[in-house]
């Protein structure tokens, strides 16, 4: 495809968000690791937690990834209908991640299937994974990019319940899925939960959970309501920082739902690591844009 | 004061270590995966590093060639990954090798547990994520093999110095840390998941 002359501007702002993605994380997921610090007691716990800071700020001040896996990369579009560039966003994420890649660098973590070799510029078939949202009459365009590491997208899972298995079954799973795989996966986690109708739907929405701000709430009051029971139920068995015990287990619990068939409840659940790196980047038409994520970033 | 583990490591130096132990550890740390396992246990191919008395990195760094020095690499990240995954070959790759020490994060199995009573090993945690801390801990890259397997898979010859903290989490004694948080995890869940079931009663 012919691309305009504006092209090189967006891969170049898309390339500068994902390298910085891989070095700082949301405001959010900060907050929340300085609040849960605090109330660790344990030497285990604060050695990690002490760790955990350091590296961040090491990562921020030498500037490097501040985590080794920096992922497959997802992005996660919600284009207006209008945005000038919408032929182009596709091909301008995929080289994005080749220019990122070396920009920041970012390792190289697209393995072809079959083929078993490594691309070696974070490019693949159907990689970058991008989801897309079409937000109608509008020129402008949210891009959330998420780098999960392979450690928290382990404990993944997905499964279709019997009804009669109501929501108690939700929680059963999730639970189960949180004590065994979980503190495997560099908590404290983010738990993002889909509950629909279908497995693959399930497993879509429990990811777009992850990209809700840490401290929001679903749209539903029981839904609310289960989240927060089940963040406070996670925090009480105390998996602690790194899986060696502490005083809570888990950054939050996000909950998104979709109408579900009459015959099923599918749940769907992914996790984030406590180095959550996640962004948030509104692109006006004019290629003008603001970090909605990190204050005071620059790029 | 640090403990501190040097290599060449002796069965001796770990006699005393108890799971929860934080030690350091100087000298080779040289890392393998997945791959690194399966070719040497499934594949039978020999191992192009001597990692007797030696400690081993679960680990797929961000490495950067040096522009001056081709060939020559320099850490940029690296902690640790998933060491869970290589249990299945992990007891047979320490008594193939003699290998002392293994870093990586999260718990292992059964497996792992009986390699290093018999052989006298021990496996250790790095807070997981903390890959820039782990970085300014390496002191030289002295080589990589295997890099046919792209670069977290390969094998990455690091000195490193202090390198911690390193968190024992199964021991010489047949300990094992995250297996016994993991029977307390269990415990716990039954009445609180059972508490919070008592609010779901949400179908009509």
């Amino acid at each position: 495809m012919e691309h305009s002359e504006k092209y090189q501007d967006l891969v170049r702002l898309l390339a500068s968000m994902t390298a910085y993605t891989s070095k700082h994380l949301p405001d959010d997921v900060l907050a929340k690791l300085k609040e849960l610090r605090t109330q660790e007691t344990t030497p285990l716990a604060k050695v990690v937690y002490d760790s955990m800071f350091t590296d961040l700020d090491m990562a921020n001040k030498l500037d490097r990834p501040c985590c080794q896996d920096t992922g497959v990369i997802q992005y996660f579009v919600q284009m207006g209908s209008h945005f000038p560039y919408v032929d182009e966003m596709e091909d301008a994420l995929r080289d994005a991640v080749k220019v990122a890649t070396k920009m920041a660098p970012l390792r190289h973590n697209a393995v072809e299937i079959f083929d078993e070799k490594n691309t070696g510029n974070n490019v693949g078939t159907r990689i970058p994974w991008i989801d897309w949202e079409v937000v109608p009459q509008r020129d402008d365009v949210r891009v959330y990019t998420y780098l999960a590491g392979g450690g928290c997208s382990l404990p993944g899972t997905a499964k279709v319940l019997m009804p009669l298995e109501g929501y108690e079954g939700v929680v059963k799973f999730v639970f189960d899925q949180i004590t065994s795989y979980g503190i495997n996966a560099c908590p404290p986690l983010l738990v993002g939960v889909g509950i629909a109708g279908s497995v693959e739907v399930a497993a879509k929405l429990s990811k777009k959970a992850l990209l809700r701000p840490i401290g929001s709430r679903n749209s539903n009051p029981r839904g609310a309501m289960m989240e927060q029971r089940m963040e406070k139920g996670l925090n009480e068995i105390q998996i602690g920082p790194g899986g060696l015990t502490g005083a809570n287990s888990v950054m939050g619990v996000h909950i998104e739902q979709a109408a579900r068939h009459p015959a099923t409840i599918a749940v769907g659940l992914s996790t984030g690591c406590w180095a959550h790196r996640r962004s948030l980047l509104h692109i006006f038409a004019d290629l003008s844009y603001e970090v909605l994520s990190h204050k005071g970033a620059e790029l | 004061m640090k403990k501190i583990l040097t290599t060449p490591i002796q069965d001796a130096d770990l006699e005393s270590l108890n799971i929860g132990d934080i030690v350091y550890l100087s000298g080779y740390l040289i890392t393998g995966r997945d791959d690194v396992h399966q070719r040497l246990i499934k594949q039978h191919r020999p191992l192009p590093v001597d990692l007797a008395g030696k400690a081993i990195f679960h680990a797929g760094p961000i490495m950067r060639e040096i522009a001056a020095q081709p060939g020559r690499y320099e850490v940029i990240s690296v902690g640790p990954t998933t060491s869970m995954r290589m249990e299945k070959y992990e007891r047979e790759f320490i008594a193939a090798t003699g290998l002392k020490v293994i870093v990586g994060k999260g718990g292992m199995g059964p497996n792992t547990v009986e390699g290093c009573k018999k052989y006298k090993a021990i496996h250790t945690v790095f807070p997981g994520g903390c890959a820039v801390l782990a970085a300014q801990c390496v002191e030289e890259v002295e080589r990589v093999e295997w890099l046919d397997l792209g670069m977290p898979e390969a094998m990455w010859v690091m000195r490193v110095k202090e390198f911690g903290p390193l968190i024992v989490s199964i021991d010489t004694h047949g300990g094992n840390l995250f297996e016994q948080n993991k029977a307390i995890f269990n415990q716990k869940k039954g009445p609180i998941v059972d508490e919070i079931c008592t609010h779901l009663d949400f179908l009509d």
